[in-house]
């Protein structure tokens, strides 16, 4: 549906957006994430027509953004970083003027109740759009993008500012929406873009540096299989008798917690439980646990690595 | 391009502009229209409408000190130039709402004619070849007011740089007369608005004049088209 060839964006001698290719399918949400100042929205701006790229090609659904600017973008619903709203105007104007500027075919009545009804600003739309709080206009953007059913939805950010029941509700919204539509939601919280996207795309200084689909990504972080214990007893006997348990790679001391309390980290074999060996043959020693809690790299742990690795920001340039 | 022509005449009417700019203008109009034919007994409006020149430089900056440069300033340009309308249609319907808020304006001079039918029978060939000659001006200096929007994002910026440049071209035949290489002077008072303009109010439609505004008027509008182009590119 959506299909980005080798785009690279230059502001001066800063490459913004470096070679970024990648293609979503019918009904695939894809999540696009990176830090601030990653080329997010950039690259969104780029496959809506906004700005050019200074290479590389955007196609939407057959049509070129260059060369037929029309067709592409009637396609696209776009919700940018800062909603595009007219302060002065009612919600129900608003959406008026959008319906017609998008040229929808649609019955215009019905089709702005529904779109209303659907992100829940029907109780709103005779309300002046500059006298809304941040949640509402957002969502008054939302509605702007949803206008005509367009096939391919652009959101960026679309939950910033939003309270956490709000925020439940949007990502419900753009989870049942990703059934007829194909969507790209950029984000930087990770959690979100788990809950919702079929697929993630992280870039770091304009690079794609991952293209997995969401379980995937979780999967290859948690091939290790790694503990963290705090135990209460002498160090060398805690030591040689974690080191015994059989299935444990390797043990190593992290920090020494407070009096003959220390901290370790155990590294056991692939598809290994070593909890209740563990916890036996300590208890056996009279040394207790103290806590116990997996050492994984959690995702957001695994996303700091992906984009802060230097490997990748050599050529980036500065944020 | 419908769709934006309403949105800016919505706003223009839901603000105080538009009120604001069509009450200096009647209140001007109103004035030369009284002191020169009133009370001067004459039908002729030939100075009414040259006196309104300087009244027109000033206050199509007003009308058009916002219609690019907010757009830039609150991100709405991204819901204009990311749907199906193309950049040439977008300025086209800024710049024509801006032309039918002045037309709204102009409609004053109708009264005119019919009070002074009350009195003579108006040479109305005359008083329409008024009217269109203020309308073209208008229009002219709305294009370039417009342009001037494009290129800032604060009102105030476009709105002064548009009072500095009606000025100036108002002043166009006293600068043209101090310049002393005469090929540069003769081609300085051939821009010369005013004088283009004072044809019409004597009567006179001429082809030349006609083709100057109108050639001001593309050459704007496509500049302001540029200005925005170039903006996706850089």
């Amino acid at each position: 549906m959506v299909e980005v060839k080798n785009i690279t964006k230059c502001y001066g001698d800063k490459k913004a957006v470096d070679n970024i290719s990648f293609a979503v399918g019918d009904g695939e949400i894809l999540g696009f994430l990176g830090p601030n100042g990653a080329g997010k929205s950039t690259t969104m701006n780029i496959i809506t027509g906004y700005l050019s790229s200074s290479s590389g090609t955007v196609t939407i659904d057959g049509c070129e953004i260059l060369d037929d600017p029309k067709g592409a973008k009637s396609k696209i619903g776009y919700l940018p970083e800062i909603p595009p709203l007219y302060m002065d105007m009612t919600v129900q104007k608003y959406l008026e003027f959008m319906f017609d500027l998008k040229k929808v075919k649609l019955d215009k009545e019905d089709h702005i109740e529904e779109v209303c009804r659907l992100v829940k600003i029907s109780s709103v739309t005779h309300r002046l759009i500059k006298n809304l709080s941040k949640g509402y206009k957002q969502r008054v953007g939302l509605a702007q993008a949803l206008l005509g059913n367009p096939p391919v939805l652009i959101l960026d950010e679309p939950t910033v500012g939003l309270d956490p029941k709000q925020i439940i509700e949007i990502r419900n919204l753009v989870k049942s929406l990703g059934k007829k539509h194909t969507v790209i939601l950029s984000s930087h919280i990770l959690s979100e873009v788990q809950a919702i996207c079929d697929r993630v795309v992280i870039i770091s200084n304009g690079k794609v540096v991952a293209d997995e689909t969401t379980e995937g990504l979780s999967k290859a972080l948690v091939k290790s299989n790694r503990l963290l214990v705090q135990v209460e007893g002498s160090k060398t006997k805690v030591l040689s008798k974690l080191e015994n348990i059989c299935d444990v790679k390797s043990v190593k001391v992290e920090r020494e917690v407070s009096d003959s309390v220390y901290e370790y980290i155990v590294e056991a074999n692939e598809d290994c439980d070593i909890r209740s060996k563990m916890f036996f043959t300590l208890a056996e020693e009279k040394t207790p646990i103290l806590l116990l809690q997996s050492a994984d790299l959690t995702l957001e742990e695994v996303f700091l690595k992906l984009t802060t690795d230097t490997t990748y920001s050599k050529k980036g340039g500065k944020d | 391009m419908s769709a934006i022509i309403k949105r800016e005449l919505y706003s223009y009417f839901c603000s105080p502009v538009a009120y604001v700019v069509m009450a200096i203008f009647l209140f001007f109009s109103g004035l030369f229209f009284s002191i020169v034919c009133l009370s001067g007994d004459t039908s002729n409006l030939t100075y009414v409408f040259n006196n309104m020149f300087l009244v027109i430089v000033l206050l199509t900056p007003i009308m058009c000190m916002k219609l690019l440069s907010d757009e830039k300033r609150l991100r709405t340009d991204q819901a204009l130039l990311t749907s199906p309308v193309s950049i040439l249609g977008i300025v086209m319907g800024k710049f024509l709402s801006a032309c039918i808020l002045y037309l709204v304006c102009l409609a004053i001079y109708v009264i005119f004619g019919f009070v002074l039918s009350f009195f003579v029978t108006p040479h109305w060939s005359v008083i329409l070849c008024n009217f269109f000659g203020l309308f073209i001006l208008g229009c002219a200096l709305i294009a370039i007011d417009m342009f001037l929007s494009s290129l800032t994002e604060s009102q105030m910026i476009a709105a002064i740089t548009g009072f500095a440049v009606g000025l100036l071209i108002y002043l166009l035949d006293n600068v043209a007369s101090a310049i002393p290489v005469e090929f540069i002077a003769n081609a300085v008072k051939n821009m010369s608005f005013l004088s283009h303009y004072q044809n019409f109010t004597v009567g006179l439609l001429s082809i030349a004049d006609l083709v100057f505004f109108l050639t001001v008027i593309a050459l704007f509008v496509f500049l302001t088209v540029r200005v925005i182009e170039k903006k996706r590119w850089s």
